[in-house]
């Protein structure tokens, strides 16, 4: 076991997966690819013990998400104890099914922020990725959470069927009275993974994206804030992953399983603990889950005598296991690491200049099943 | 410097235990507050203009003179949007 040298401090996000469920079929989901194998959800009850121990245990932000947490219907019960405990509550929605009522509802509860993502601001490209027709209901949305005084907070996840449109995308949040804009490239695991061939842009693109943006930066400094998050295969430099195994994020799925990220249960060989068996207390401090990354200790070559160790951490560890197959190696994305090439060749790949023939392959639990076999 | 100081749109001041310090919260992150930005916060009611609360802090730490350093933390405070500053009602 790879003792942490650094004492362990409190988690200051608790993320409440509340269901895998979903209107929509995204391309680059962040669910697992195998969501449809943990269809179980933890009850209420569970859900109100998770968070007043993850209160006690010191945490302050509290993200509701999923899945569209929209879809469970005691939402606004669970939002309402954690403002209660004194979190600072954040709803992580698309917005489908969002009603003025629902909205209200929230505000009663006392809901503090909400971030609606958007996959685009084209009618069509949006419909296209979304496989439904939303785009004109997020805008009714904004609306409505606008109206309601809540701060506005956009995210767009930005790939290569989009990354065109970034002007507009800007213009639109800029519409709607966004005051905070995250253009997030999209992160290559789980579906964006199986999609990366067609998501991922050159770097011509990238760089053209990134002048737009600093140009609307300039001309909205006064009334919108713009992060435009760089993928981390197209700067070469690994990410500090979570902010830190198990340094600040606690993540329950929805089957109670307990994960310092989304996607750290394909990880083999660990055992993560379900909050129906053990208190967050322990979950945090004592699991080997959580544990067994955490720190340097579990480093080997190249991280392990590495000078960026700790920026780092070595980056992510399932990208790791999903590009090396080795869950303890480098992140790919770092050009030290012996399997960098992997990543080196999706780049080169997203040069030329053709669309990928291959077809999407959109998140819904049949396709999921399918992936793992069950179907 | 006049008027009366609130808590920014979106912020939320409170006291944390785990942390031993005020902080404030916002949209996914949060700040912890030392202890005099914590004491002047915690008077940025929306209610007090800023010559109360310098009035309110020198008594409540018997300690005259401390008006530049709350102008300065407000002036600070304010640029972050941490705080705004209602006018003075004439
Ligand atoms: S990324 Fe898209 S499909 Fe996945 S949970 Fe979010 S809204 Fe649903
Ligand atoms: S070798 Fe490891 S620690 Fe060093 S920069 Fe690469 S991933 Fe980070």
């Amino acid at each position: 076991m790879n003792a942490p040298a650094a004492p362990i401090g409190p988690p200051m996000w608790l993320l409440a997966e509340v269901t895998y469920r979903c209107p929509l079929h995204c391309v680059f989901c962040y669910n697992p690819v195998d969501f449809a194998r943990h269809e179980d959800e933890l009850s209420t009850d569970d859900w109100l013990r998770v968070l007043h121990e993850g209160r006690e245990l010191g945490a302050v932000q509290c993200g509701f998400s999923g899945g569209e947490p929209l879809l469970r219907d005691d939402l606004e019960v669970l939002i309402a104890e954690a403002r209660r405990l004194g979190y600072y509550t954040n709803l992580i929605t698309s917005g489908v099914g969002l009603t003025e009522a629902r909205l209200d509802a929230f505000k009663a509860a006392g809901l503090d922020h909400i971030q609606l993502s958007f996959q685009d601001s084209s009618r069509e490209i949006n419909d296209f990725l979304t496989h439904t027709r939303t785009f004109e209901l997020k805008q009714r949305v904004g609306e409505m959470i606008k109206a309601r005084g809540w701060p506005m907070v956009m995210n767009v996840v930005i790939h290569r069927l989009n990354i065109e449109h970034i002007g507009r995308i800007i213009e639109m949040a800029d519409a709607l009275g966004a005051e905070y804009l995250e253009l997030a490239n999209a992160q290559y695991y789980s579906w964006a993974l199986l999609n990366r061939d067609q998501l991922m842009p050159s770097r011509e693109q990238l760089r053209r994206a990134e002048a737009v943006t600093d140009e609307w930066k300039a001309r909205l400094a006064e009334r919108m804030r713009i992060l435009f998050v760089v993928p981390d295969y197209h700067e070469g430099k690994p990410k500090k992953c979570m902010n830190g195994w198990g340094n600040v994020f606690l993540t329950v799925t929805p089957d109670g399983t307990a994960q310092p990220c989304h996607t750290a249960r394909m990880l083999p060989g660990l055992d993560f603990p379900n909050v129906q068996e053990h208190s967050l207390r322990h979950v945090w401090f004592e699991s080997e889950g959580f544990n067994h990354y955490r720190g340097t200790g579990w480093m080997k070559e190249p991280c392990a005598s590495c000078e960026d160790k700790e920026k780092d951490y070595g980056g992510c560890r399932c990208q790791a296991y999903l590009l090396a197959a080795d869950p303890d190696a480098a992140d790919p994305v770092c050009p030290k690491s012996p399997h960098h090439e992997h990543v080196a060749a999706a780049l080169e790949q997203a040069e030329t200049a053709a669309p990928s023939t291959k077809p999407l392959i959109f998140r819904d639990p049949k396709e999921s099943r399918r992936l793992c076999g069950q179907d | 410097m006049d008027g009366t100081p609130r808590l920014g749109h979106g912020f939320r001041f409170q006291w944390e235990p785990a942390q031993s310090c005020h902080v404030l919260l916002y949209p996914e992150g949060m700040i912890r507050l030392n202890q005099s930005a914590g004491e002047i916060l915690a008077r940025c009611d929306g209610n007090r203009d800023i010559a109360a609360i310098v009035a309110d802090l020198e008594q409540a730490f018997a300690s005259p003179g401390l008006r530049p350093e709350v102008e300065a933390f407000l002036t600070m405070a304010i640029g972050k949007r941490w705080l705004r500053l209602d006018a003075p009602t004439p």
